[in-house]
């Protein structure tokens, strides 16, 4: 095992990684402002991908389709927090929880009756299908290089949002204070509605990012869902910075644990969560809920 | 929180579990089955009940007991031989004890939302250990040919292999497991786990040592989980990995929020609406073409549930006793 091998390991982690801190920080945010627990994100995630293919197979490009399917998802999140996330501002976990338990089954029926059971595959984009060479035998596709530089930009995109403009300024304040913010004359309800489609724009870009990747298939949801539990329950909820070294921190743990310990892959994500638990039960970067 | 129902309630509930009684004589071989899977699930929800109505902990990873203790019985089971109860049962519920006390102890430190997402991202760690490793079955499922009987001597009691023994073994576990927990629930313990949801700070200013209350709560919730678990493996004999997903850990606190949270008798009333709704949107003369994707009609009824019916079934029948009460004087 040598480090040419190890590095391009250290990529797909890393790659991963990113892809998980843009589904995180859509669910660590919406927590985090609006007190809400969205079960059905790994179901936008799902969607997203669901739409990268179908839109590659209209447009011949999935540059196209992530162009065309970011509003679409965006419009998606508006409506679904317009129909049933508004009534859950004011009830308790276990309903929210339920609530959005009963959006996936619904979600996962849809996508049945929409695209089959069948698992598909998306092409790359042909300008990033080339692989960089590092020796003879090894290589690193450009693919997974763009989309990791994809995932920091709108990381980037997200700080700056957040940190200094105004829609930011009014996130962060109506997280601390939502009666407040009202009083001063904003929109709240119509600020809920942005935030959680930008929530559902995320996992639904990270769905479309990730298609050519990973195989389109019905389950693809949950399974993400869950990996992006962990990584809000390491970072800490409602912490951007806390999700994002939650996920390179899952993302390396998963690809080395399947490198390094092929039985125990399956665990290895959950162990490092057992052990951030054990040491700071919070997160590291929360501030408790 | 109600502990023992008021008596007009009691009295209805008694009614119908000698009702209950009477339904192996009459009804087909069909609903037998369906009404033995009812009160295999009410165990399993009333359980979860205990937990998340009493204790005040929302586990969203409740199926993990449940399934394991199933596999525990394909484990434990020959494909030539019954298996003894006695010693099985006992096996199985020290596995599911086992693993809540391991879950329990890592995500009880957790409060709130975070409970929540550790108790499913454990319960899915279990559900893909037995997916995708081969020591049973894998993503098949695993099989239990021949079920558990009870013999004293070489004198066999019971045969859970038949319909009739299974459904009544079930019915006389949910009375007696609901009688237990009651009996917990009245007991100082359980005064002390209830005043953790009430107030967790003042029984800690109290000088209760709240984390391990809530532990062993969980810990007792997660056995009876795998009692459940195990009866449902004897049902059908068939145990897939799916037994331990989130989707029925879903379903299980639909069940406990469709019955009444904090009720006990609820959750199983819950258990057996669903399953019954179950049924019925599979029924084709009624929702024709829809009954292919009866999950759509599932998924909306839980969410009319959540937002229209929060008291539940059996906050419900309490309010309406109270009502009666308020009346005669």
């Amino acid at each position: 095992m040598d480090w040419l091998f190890l590095l391009i390991q250290t990529l797909n982690g890393v790659q991963y990684g990113l892809l998980l801190f843009l589904i995180a920080s859509g669910l660590s945010i919406v927590f985090g402002i609006m007190g809400v627990i969205n079960l059905a994100h790994g179901s936008f995630y799902m969607i997203g991908a669901y739409l990268a293919f179908t839109l590659t197979e209209l447009t011949g490009s999935l540059l196209y389709a992530i162009l065309l399917g970011i509003p679409m998802t965006m419009v998606l999140g508006f409506v679904v927090e317009r129909l049933f996330i508004i009534h859950l501002y004011h009830r308790d976990h276990l309903q929210q929880v339920l609530l959005t338990f009963g959006l996936i089954l619904i979600f996962n029926e849809l996508q049945q009756i929409i695209w089959g059971g069948d698992p598909n595959s998306v092409p790359m984009p042909t300008m990033l299908t080339g692989a960089i060479p590092l020796s003879d035998t090894l290589s690193y596709p450009v693919y997974r290089l763009f989309l990791s530089g994809v995932c920091l930009v709108l990381a980037g995109a997200m700080y700056v949002v957040i940190q200094h403009t105004r829609l930011g300024m009014r996130i962060r304040a109506g997280a601390s204070n939502r009666a407040m913010i009202e009083a001063l004359g904003i929109n709240i309800r119509l600020l809920y509605s942005i935030v959680f489609a930008i929530g559902v724009a995320l996992a639904g870009t990270a769905g479309m990012l990730a298609a050519p990747v990973e195989t389109v298939y019905p389950g693809m949801g949950e399974q993400i869902l869950i990996v992006s539990f962990v990584v809000v329950v390491i970072g800490g909820i409602g912490s951007i910075r806390g999700a994002f070294i939650g996920a390179l921190a899952i993302g390396l743990a998963d690809v080395y644990g399947q490198v390094f310990l092929p039985d125990l892959a399956s665990v290895a994500v959950y162990g490092v969560m057992a052990g951030v638990l054990l040491w700071r039960p919070t997160g590291l970067f929360g501030r408790g809920a | 929180m109600t502990v023992v129902p008021p008596k007009n309630v009691l009295l209805a509930l008694v009614i119908f579990v000698i009702a209950l009684a009477f339904v192996p004589l009459s009804a087909d071989k069909y609903w037998v089955k369906l009404v033995t899977r009812m009160f295999v699930l009410g165990i399993f929800a009333m359980s979860l009940d205990f937990i998340v109505g009493y204790t005040g902990l929302v586990s969203f990873g409740h199926a993990a007991f449940f399934g394991l203790a199933a596999y525990v019985l394909h484990l434990v089971s020959r494909e030539d031989e019954a298996v003894n109860l006695l010693w099985a049962l006992p096996i199985c519920l020290l596995a599911s004890g086992l693993a809540a006390a391991v879950i329990g102890a890592l995500s009880v430190r957790t409060r709130g939302i975070y409970f929540i997402m550790v108790t499913l991202a454990f319960a899915q760690m279990l559900f893909y250990f037995f997916h995708d490793s081969d020591i049973a079955g894998g993503s098949d499922g695993a099989f239990i040919y021949i079920k558990p009987v009870i013999e004293i001597g070489n004198v066999p009691i019971l045969d859970l292999d038949e319909r009739g023994a299974l459904y009544f073994f079930s019915l006389v576990s949910l009375v007696a497991l609901y009688a237990f927990l009651v009996m917990i629930l009245r007991s100082p313990f359980g005064q002390v786990v209830q005043g953790i949801k009430v107030n967790e700070h003042r029984m800690r200013a109290l000088g209760y040592n709240t984390y391990y209350y809530k532990l062993v709560s969980f810990i007792i919730a997660g056995v009876l989980g795998g009692y459940a678990g195990f009866l449902f493996a004897c049902i059908d004999g068939f145990v897939p990995p799916e037994l331990l997903g989130w989707r029925e850990s879903g379903l299980a606190l639909v069940m406990v929020i469709l019955g009444g949270v904090g009720t006990l008798f609820g959750p199983v009333l819950g258990a057996m609406a669903l399953l019954g709704v179950e049924e019925l949107f599979r029924e084709r003369h009624i929702f024709g073409p829809l009954t292919a994707h009866w999950q759509i009609l599932l998924g909306t009824f839980v969410i009319v549930v959540v937002l229209f019916m929060s008291n539940g079934i059996g906050g419900q029948l309490l309010r309406f006793s109270r009502d009666q009460k308020a009346g005669e004087r």
